[in-house]
């Protein structure tokens, strides 16, 4: 990246002899949207407050646009910020909240009139103007949240968990609305979320954190199909581990459950004998031998749950079980439990967990 | 069920007997003036007394700045415990405690020895600091309602994430507190500031050994030279205290509603 926007370098955040946040790098490019995607207590919200000003790092930089904004007070920072509980200001009507930056700012009332009128034609709530947020259901209040913290033209756009208080389907409906409202602005933003859906279908990149530190930094492609280790592999979306052994490191053959599955060039470092892990996505399995699938394991079907357009079978091979999901098909009845069954697979989508 | 009802409304009568039948014989015997007949006569009289009205207004002063400067202090404190140090809320809480267990006399007597005209805070020497010692006296009297009512007040909001909110919106300290935190726990400070007017139009010990010409000491001065004007007294007391806390109820319906607490 030649010249990222926000540059977070070696960020470190220590509470008392707690580290919470050890060794942070990440460049964001202009008008990116970037995912921190962590179970709770992984650094992300903390990494979130230090660049919002809130939080101030025990070591490290962060840098916005060319400048050092470190050890700026938050309200110096001009920085937007939408938060889990919304916050919006009880004692002020939805216009009100929306101008408050701008008033703060000194902008005179006429300008700050259009602005509101503005921000509310872009979250679709123009109506709401003279409301109080008590009178606003959950959803609501979260785009009337995000319209105070994008009416100041903020450098940075930060968004805390900021669906996570709403129930599913405005879930889905309001983070399709920030992305459709983030990429229409162009604004750099980053998104903190546990939720891998969501950070999965709106975000350019995902920085995924456990344990206070980046465990991979990638597009949401490659953080679901080239997971950089066994966490984020395990954390984003479901996963099959198999436990295999290796045959012949040369010739790259494993053996899982008596059956061989070669997986050449996988095997870097491994030697004939060593015990690995290997994953696979349902996706990436059928139930039955199927053309172009290069590997197959037999076992027998312990579990079948019918989820409607989708039949979640579980397959015991071995010591291992096995997800797959199959279409339903009105034609054919789904597997019954402790029928014998053969998976395959493609050798190419299996992946060694280091 | 009936039985319980039966005992339940005797407690209420009875209380509410021990309540009212002293109120309503003051209230009858401050009406019996005139000979004969019931009359206002004594309201007309104490209402009429100029040192009624100095006294009236001189407490109503006193017990304005009182409030103002409860406000400022309580307010800002209360909140700075809630967001940053609310490992310090028992100790706080203790102290604000303190004067209800301390004797007004006890306090005020230190007053006359800390600034007394010969110390280096002479506020005993003019009478204007005498005035201003007896606002901090009240204010310090009144430190555990107005601290309590503004607590509450603060409970109801999410104090941080609203701060918050105005920092990264641009809003310094004093944009936070004059136009985030005070109107969201205005209610509560109006409260704690009716609680206040209420003690301050009552009390004696300070406003009595300081000298003021307050309403307290006049309140006694007439109860012990006259007959009817001090029942008299009594119910104007009784009705600014009561209509104090009625302001209190009325107000708090106007409270504003917290934005994660929707109805």
């Amino acid at each position: 990246m030649a010249d990222p926007f926000l540059s977070i370098q070696h960020v470190r955040k220590s509470f008392g002899a707690t580290t919470v946040v050890e060794d942070f790098n990440l460049d964001v490019e202009r008008g990116e949207f970037v995912s921190f995607l962590g179970p709770s207590g992984c650094g992300k919200t903390t990494v979130l407050r230090m660049v919002a000003g809130f939080e101030e790092p025990s070591a490290g930089t962060i840098v916005v646009g060319g400048k050092d904004i470190t050890r700026l007070k938050p309200n110096q920072r001009n920085v937007g910020m939408v938060f889990q509980a919304y916050a919006l200001f009880p004692n002020l009507t939805v216009a009100q909240n929306i101008g408050f930056g701008l008033k703060v700012a000194g902008m005179p009332r006429a300008d700050i009139d259009a602005r509101v009128a503005e921000m509310l034609g872009i979250i679709k709530l123009p109506q709401m103007a003279d409301r109080y947020p008590y009178q606003l259901s959950g959803g609501q209040q979260q785009r009337i949240a995000l319209a105070r913290a994008i009416a100041p033209k903020p450098k940075l756009l930060l968004l805390d968990e900021p669906l996570s208080a709403l129930d599913a389907k405005v879930r889905v409906s309001l983070r399709e609305e920030i992305r459709s409202i983030q990429k229409k602005l162009g604004i750099t933003t980053i998104f903190v979320t546990h939720d891998q859906e969501e950070a999965l279908s709106i975000s350019d990149r995902i920085a995924v954190m456990y344990g206070g530190k980046a465990e991979q930094v990638g597009t949401p492609f490659e953080i679901y199909n080239r997971p950089a280790t066994k966490f984020v592999a395990n954390f984003v979306g479901t996963l099959n581990v198999l436990e295999g052994t290796v045959t012949d490191a040369a010739a790259g053959t494993v053996r899982v459950n008596s059956e061989q599955v070669s997986l050449k060039g996988k095997l870097n470092g491994s030697k004939s004998g060593d015990t690995l892990s290997l994953a696979l996505r349902p996706e990436a399995i059928s139930l039955g031998r199927q053309p172009g699938r290069d590997s197959s394991l037999s076992g027998e079907i312990s579990e079948v749950h019918f989820l409607g357009s989708v039949i979640r079978v579980r397959v015991g091979i071995g010591g291992n079980t096995v997800s797959l999901d199959t279409f339903n098909s009105p034609a054919t009845p789904p597997p019954a439990v402790g029928e014998k069954a053969e998976i395959s697979f493609s050798s190419s989508d299996m992946l060694v967990l280091h | 069920m009936k039985s319980g009802k039966f005992w339940a409304w005797l407690v209420f009568a009875l209380g509410a007997a021990y309540f009212f039948i002293p109120l309503i014989a003051t209230v009858e015997f401050s009406m019996r003036m005139r000979r004969g007949e019931y009359s206002f006569d004594a309201y007309k009289v104490v209402l009429g007394d100029a040192r009624f009205q100095a006294t009236f207004g001189y407490s109503v002063l006193a017990a304005v700045f009182t409030i103002i400067l409860g406000v400022l202090i309580v307010v800002p404190a209360a909140y700075w415990i809630r967001l940053r140090l609310p490992q310090l809320r028992p100790i706080v809480e203790f102290i604000t405690l303190l004067p209800l267990v301390i004797p007004a006399i006890v306090i005020v007597f230190g007053y006359i020895r800390m600034y007394g005209s010969n110390s280096p805070l002479p506020f005993l020497a003019t009478d204007t600091g005498t005035t201003a010692l007896l606002v901090i006296g009240y204010a310090t009297l009144a430190l555990p309602y107005m601290y309590r009512a503004v607590d509450t007040g603060l409970r109801t909001i999410d104090v941080r994430t609203l701060t918050e909110a105005a920092q990264i919106l641009g809003a310094g300290w004093g944009t936070i507190i004059t136009r985030v935190i005070l109107p969201n726990v205005l209610i509560a400070v109006l409260s704690g500031a009716f609680l206040t007017f209420a003690i301050v139009i009552g009390e004696f010990t300070m406003a009595s050994l300081l000298n003021r010409p307050a309403f307290g000491p006049y309140l006694q001065n007439i109860g012990a030279n006259r007959a009817y004007e001090p029942a008299a007294l009594a119910i104007i007391a009784f009705a600014i205290t009561w209509g104090c806390m009625s302001l209190i109820q009325i107000l708090s319906r106007f409270a504003p509603r917290s934005a994660n607490r929707p109805n």
